[in-house]
C-alpha cells in the first residue's frame, strides 16, 4: 500500500476544477464535484494508485457533477447542457488557476471566507483538514465555504482581480497558522510560488521572499515545550541557508523593478535580520530606513511601533522611547515594547511592571508565557 | 464515559496555599510550571481521557441587551471584585472520582519555590445529551 501523494492532489485540484469550469459547470458546483474526488482519492489511490492522476480526477469529478445535477431535478436544464459537453470556449485572457486565486480572495469575502476557499479551492484542502488547522468543527467550515461559495455565485469568472486582496489572503494564511496534520506555512508558501509563477507583479514576489525569509528561521524560533524565542535569542545556525539565498535573490529581482510595496520593504527587514551572523551585527540603521519606507507605504501604527523599537537599536533606547510616544498606548504589544526599551534604558522597575502588564494583554500563550518569564526576569535582577 | 469541565480561577476562587504572583517567580519557576501543564495535558492524550484546553485573556466584559434598535450595555472591563476565570481543560473520564483525582493532580503545579500551588480548582460535571434506554 502506498501512500497518497497529497502534494499531486493539491497542485492538480485548481487545473481539475479549471476543467470541469471549460466543460460548462458553474464554479460552485465544479468545486463540490472536485472536493468529492478529492475525498474519493485519498480514500482510494492508497490500494489502487492511478496511472494518470489528473485523468483519474477530472474522470470522478466529472461523474460527481453529472451525479449532483441529475439528482437535481430543478436543475434539468443544467443537466441537458452538461449532457452535451460543449467543447472549450474561446480562448481565455487569464489561466484558470490565476482567476481562481482571484474569485477565492474576492473582496466582497470576509477574510476567514477567503482564507478557507482559497485553501479549498486553489489549496486543494479537504473540508476537514480546514476545519483542523483553524480549530474549528467541521460541518462550521463546511458552512462557512459554502457561504464563501454562494456569495461569489455572480462574480463573472473570466476577468482579471484584485491581486492586493489575493496577496492578503495569502499573508494571513502564512501568519496565522495554527494546528491540525496539515502545515499551513508550507501551504503558505506553496500557493504563493505558483502565483509568483503566473504573475509579473513585483509584490508577489516580494511576499514570496518575506514568507521564505521568516520560514527560514522556524526551527529556531520555539525552545523546547513551545515556548517563543525572541529574535536576539535565536541560534542562527539553525537558520535554513538555503530558504534565506533564494528569498534574498527573489527580493532583490523584485526590489530591481523599482516598484516597491510593502511586502518588499517587510521582506528587506527580514533579509537584514537574516543578513547578521550575530544579532549585535544587525545593521539596525538600515532597517530604520526600510521602516520610514514601510511607514509611508501603509501609515500603519503597527510599523510605527516596530520602528521605534528598531530607533531603540540603531541610536539607543531613549531615541526609541521618543519614537514610542508618538505611537497609541491603545495598541496590542505597546507596552510589550516600552517594557524592552526601558529595560535597556535602565529603569528596571517600570520595565518590570509594563512586562506583567503586557502579558496580561497577550494574545496568545506563547506571548503570555514569554512576557511573564521577562517579568520574573527583571524582577530577579531588582533583588539584592 | 462523563465529561467535566476543570476550571481554573485568575480570581474569585479561595486563595491557593502559595500564594505568590507567577511575575515574581524565576524564569526557571516558571519555565517548571508551564512544563507540568504540558506534560498533564499530553499525559491525559494518552490515557485517552483529554478532550479540550483553553487558556483566557483577563481581559472581559458583561453585555446585555438594551432593547429594539440600542446598542448592547457593556459593564467593563471587570472591577477587581469579580471572579474571572483563567482558563479550562475538559476530561472525559469514567468516574467523578478520576475527574477529582485528576484536578487535585493539577492543584499541585509546581509554583514559586517549585512548590506545588494547592490552588483551588473548580471541578463541574456537562450536561449531557439525554440517553437512548430510559427506562
Amino acid at each position: 500500500m502506498s501512500m497518497v501523494d497529497e502534494a499531486l492532489l493539491r497542485t492538480l485540484t485548481p487545473a481539475v476544477i479549471g476543467v470541469l469550469g471549460r466543460r460548462g459547470a458553474d464554479f460552485a458546483a465544479a468545486e463540490d464535484a472536485v472536493q468529492e474526488a478529492l475525498v474519493e482519492a485519498l480514500r482510494a489511490w492508497p490500494d489502487d494508485p492511478p496511472r494518470d492522476p489528473k485523468g483519474w480526477l477530472v474522470t470522478v469529478a466529472w461523474r460527481k457533477f453529472l451525479d449532483a445535477a441529475r439528482a437535481d431535478a430543478s436543475r434539468r436544464d443544467r443537466e441537458m447542457r452538461v449532457e452535451e459537453e460543449p467543447p472549450p470556449g474561446p480562448g481565455r485572457a487569464v489561466d484558470d488557476t490565476l482567476q481562481l486565486y482571484f474569485l477565492c480572495a474576492h473582496p466582497s469575502l470576509t477574510p476567514a471566507s477567503a482564507v478557507a476557499l482559497t485553501l479549498r479551492a486553489v489549496g486543494g484542502l479537504t473540508t476537514r483538514q480546514i476545519a483542523q488547522a483553524y480549530l474549528v468543527p467541521e460541518a462550521t467550515m463546511a458552512q462557512r465555504i459554502s457561504r464563501a461559495k454562494r456569495t461569489v455565485s455572480s462574480v463573472r469568472f473570466d476577468q482579471a482581480g484584485d491581486l492586493a486582496t489575493v496577496l492578503r489572503v495569502l499573508y494571513l494564511v502564512f501568519n496565522e497558522g495554527y494546528g491540525g496534520d496539515v502545515d499551513l506555512a508550507a501551504e503558505a508558501i506553496r500557493l504563493t510560488r505558483r502565483l509568483a509563477a503566473l504573475t509579473d507583479e513585483p509584490e508577489v514576489a516580494g511576499l514570496l521572499a518575506l514568507m521564505l525569509l521568516h520560514h527560514a528561521r522556524r526551527a529556531s524560533r520555539t525552545g523546547p515545550g513551545g515556548r517563543l524565542v525572541p529574535l536576539a535569542e535565536q541560534d542562527r545556525s539553525r537558520w535554513d541557508t538555503g530558504l534565506i539565498a533564494e528569498g534574498v535573490t527573489i527580493l532583490q529581482a523584485a526590489l530591481a523593478r523599482d516598484r516597491l510595496g510593502e511586502y518588499q520593504a517587510q521582506a528587506a527587514i527580514a533579509a537584514l535580520h537574516a543578513d547578521a551572523q550575530a544579532a549585535c551585527e544587525t545593521d539596525w540603521v538600515q532597517i530604520v530606513e526600510w521602516y520610514d519606507e514601510l511607514l509611508r507605504l501603509t501609515g500603519s501604527p503597527v510599523v510605527r511601533l516596530n520602528r521605534a523599537v528598531a530607533v531603540g537599536e540603531a541610536d539607543g533606547p531613549r531615541a526609541g522611547l521618543a519614537a514610542l510616544a508618538e505611537v497609541s498606548p491603545g495598541l496590542p504589544r505597546y507596552a510589550a515594547a516600552r517594557a524592552y526599551l526601558l529595560e535597556r534604558a535602565g529603569d528596571l522597575e517600570q520595565a518590570a511592571e509594563l512586562y506583567a502588564e503586557a502579558s496580561r494583554a497577550a494574545a496568545s500563550v506563547p506571548e503570555r508565557d514569554h512576557l511573564t518569564r521577562e517579568a520574573a526576569r527583571v524582577r530577579q535582577m531588582l533583588r539584592p | 464515559m462523563a465529561k467535566y469541565l476543570l476550571l481554573k480561577h485568575y480570581r474569585g476562587a479561595p486563595a491557593p496555599v502559595n500564594d505568590v504572583p507567577m511575575d515574581q517567580w524565576t524564569p526557571e519557576e516558571i519555565s517548571a510550571h508551564m512544563q507540568f501543564m504540558q506534560d498533564f495535558a499530553a499525559r491525559l492524550e494518552a490515557s485517552g481521557e483529554f478532550v479540550d484546553g483553553q487558556a483566557l485573556s483577563p481581559e472581559g466584559t458583561f453585555v446585555r441587551y438594551d432593547g429594539e434598535g440600542r446598542p448592547p450595555v457593556t459593564d467593563g472591563p471587570f472591577a477587581e471584585t469579580k471572579d474571572l476565570i483563567a482558563g479550562w481543560m475538559i476530561v472525559d473520564v469514567d468516574t467523578y472520582e478520576r475527574a477529582l483525582e485528576l484536578a487535585g493532580e493539577l492543584s499541585a503545579a509546581p509554583g514559586a519555590g517549585g512548590k506545588p500551588i494547592h490552588e483551588w480548582l473548580e471541578v463541574r460535571p456537562l450536561l449531557t445529551a439525554p440517553p437512548t434506554i430510559t427506562e
